[in-house]
């Protein structure tokens, strides 16, 4: 089988020169091209051509980069295996017969197979440090707002960014210097990425620096992990950064609280794939009802309709005290949870993953255990903060990510400390 | 297993619905279903309602969550109300399966 990282491999010539000038950039399928077919994944848009370039494309065309395709995915960006997605799964170049992770797991693959230099994934509760993590390369999950989401496929708003990926720190940060910064379009975008300049950290001394290592995110992961992970932790620490330990009782419900908040805004948003503007369509014979319930029947994979399904039951009558609101207190107590531990270390650290890159196929029969293999990425979404997934090593053959957490616009601070990290 | 930290959590996800009062059954299933708009056949309901049970279940966890006060930083993002160019309707209109005359044809509003 070939690594299948693109669903459609087309190459888009840059319109300017700069910092991506003789870069290749593979972006995620769920990011809309001019032109260019836009499937998520899915069947329901596997025809969809796109009228305009989402923000972060424009911005990666004036920067001189030449996009080479649009890059696998789980289906709307819901799973962490890239194995939801309608056109196949992606295999991982860095583990081969193993998942890449997900969902943007056809991106982090492109970037390790050499298939491009640098990418874009889009990350709701783990989507770009997951793949990252497991196919050994760098992703960066930026801080909500600070990279601008139009012409992003909309899965769960509140949760969601655009981030890079790439083989070196250097690399991820460069492209985000290129994508950040304030939009029009965008009303939840700020200024903290204007004037960026986070390629130039990768070089600083971090002989000031206080890691938190999360022990809450130690407890439940594999051995094998943690022994990597324990590793790079001495190796900063020998490289002059101080090393402390944090626990966050908030933890323990992350995943209940991203997973009622993700579903209750899939619900919302996937509402507007009724087969009449784009899609899969159910005809315009008959009841309006019946046809949007058999274009959506038709359109939509078993993990898509699950969650769809699972968010409408969240935010029914009688439900939406029990499961939608006690996931925004959640929400709430784990912001924090972090806000009070950034006063006393300057980034937090954990494995980027509590497993190994499982193999093609073990997974995907049981939703729960895929939904807690998002343990230690999810929190990062809740709190809005920015994370980075920097490779540590590998076990059983397998590549094992170290994530780094900053405080909101922290970029240049997990930045400097992932490139300690990458030397 | 290197799975095995998952598992403990799946198992004690399990435990919790033991003593769990929520359980989901196919009519639950299917009337969420027809709210959400989506098609489903028996077999999917089956699957579903035994999958539903076990994932809520596992948010019931969330009844332990205490109430926090939290401090909203949210600010209106307001623009000024001017015409501006957009999509032409040819290319509003280019990725519709079925248009008439100019606008998107769809099935009869009931």
């Amino acid at each position: 089988m070939s690594t299948n990282a693109f669903i459609t491999e087309e190459t888009i010539e840059p319109d300017g020169n700069g910092p991506l000038s003789e870069l290749t950039v593979a972006v995620k399928d769920n990011i809309s091209t001019a032109g260019v077919t836009t499937t998520c994944g899915s069947a329901m848009l596997e025809d969809y051509v796109p009228p305009y370039d989402a923000t972060v494309v424009s911005k990666i065309k004036a920067a001189g980069g030449t996009i080479v395709g649009k890059t696998n995915m789980d289906e709307f960006g819901m799973g962490g295996t890239t194995e939801t997605s309608a056109f196949g799964p992606t295999e991982n170049p860095a583990a081969p017969g193993h998942v890449p992770g997900g969902s943007s797991g056809g991106s982090a693959a492109a970037v390790a197979a050499g298939e491009a230099d640098v990418a874009i994934g889009s990350d709701t509760g783990g989507s770009v440090r997951n793949p990252a993590a497991f196919c050994g390369v760098v992703g960066i999950k930026p801080t909500y707002g600070l990279v601008s989401r139009y012409g992003l496929v909309a899965y769960a708003n509140s949760l969601e960014q655009i981030g890079p990926l790439a083989n070196t720190v250097e690399d991820a940060a460069r492209l985000l210097d290129v994508i950040s910064g304030p939009d029009r379009n965008d009303g939840t975008t700020n200024d903290g990425g204007a004037d960026s300049a986070y390629a130039a950290a990768v070089d600083d001394k971090i002989d000031t620096l206080t890691v938190g290592v999360i022990t809450d995110l130690l407890e439940g992961a594999d051995d094998r992990v943690v022994d990597v992970f324990e590793d790079r932790i001495d190796a900063l620490e020998a490289a002059g950064a101080t090393i402390e330990e944090v626990s966050l009782d908030s933890l323990e419900h992350a995943v209940q609280a991203y997973y009622v908040i993700a579903m209750s805004e899939a619900s919302s948003n996937l509402a507007r794939f009724d087969g009449v503007r784009y899609g899969t369509s159910g005809g315009s014979d008959g009841n309006w009802n019946e046809s949007f319930a058999a274009a959506r029947e038709a359109g939509f994979g078993p993990e898509v309709k699950r969650r769809i399904l699972l968010g409408t039951y969240a935010l029914s009558a009688g439900y939406h005290d029990k499961y939608y609101k006690k996931a925004q207190d959640a929400r709430a107590w784990v912001k924090q949870d972090f806000d009070e531990a950034f006063k006393s270390v300057d980034v937090l650290a954990s494995p980027t993953m509590p497993v190994l890159p499982p193999a093609l196929g073990e997974s995907l029969s049981d939703p729960l255990q895929l939904y807690l293999m998002d343990a230690n990425t999810v929190p990062v979404n809740l709190a809005n903060l920015p994370a980075i997934s920097v490779p540590a090593g590998t076990a059983d053959n397998r590549p094992v990510g170290l994530q780094l957490i900053g405080p909101k616009f922290g970029e240049e601070t997990i930045i400097r400390a992932a490139s300690a990290i990458e030397r | 297993m290197y799975l095995w930290s998952i598992e403990t959590l799946t198992r004690r996800a399990r435990l919790l619905h033991c003593m769990s009062e929520s359980s989901v059954d196919g009519e639950a299933v299917k009337h969420v279903a027809e709210l959400a708009r989506i098609e489903l056949d028996d077999e999917d309901v089956a699957e579903f309602a035994e999958q539903f049970d076990e994932i809520l279940s596992y948010f019931d966890a969330l009844d332990e969550v205490p109430a926090v006060d939290s401090e909203t930083e949210l600010v209106n993002v307001m623009r000024p109300d001017e015409v501006e160019s957009s999509l032409s309707q040819e290319e509003a209109l280019a990725n519709a399966e079925e248009t008439e005359d100019g606008y998107f044809k769809g099935p009869t509003v009931s």
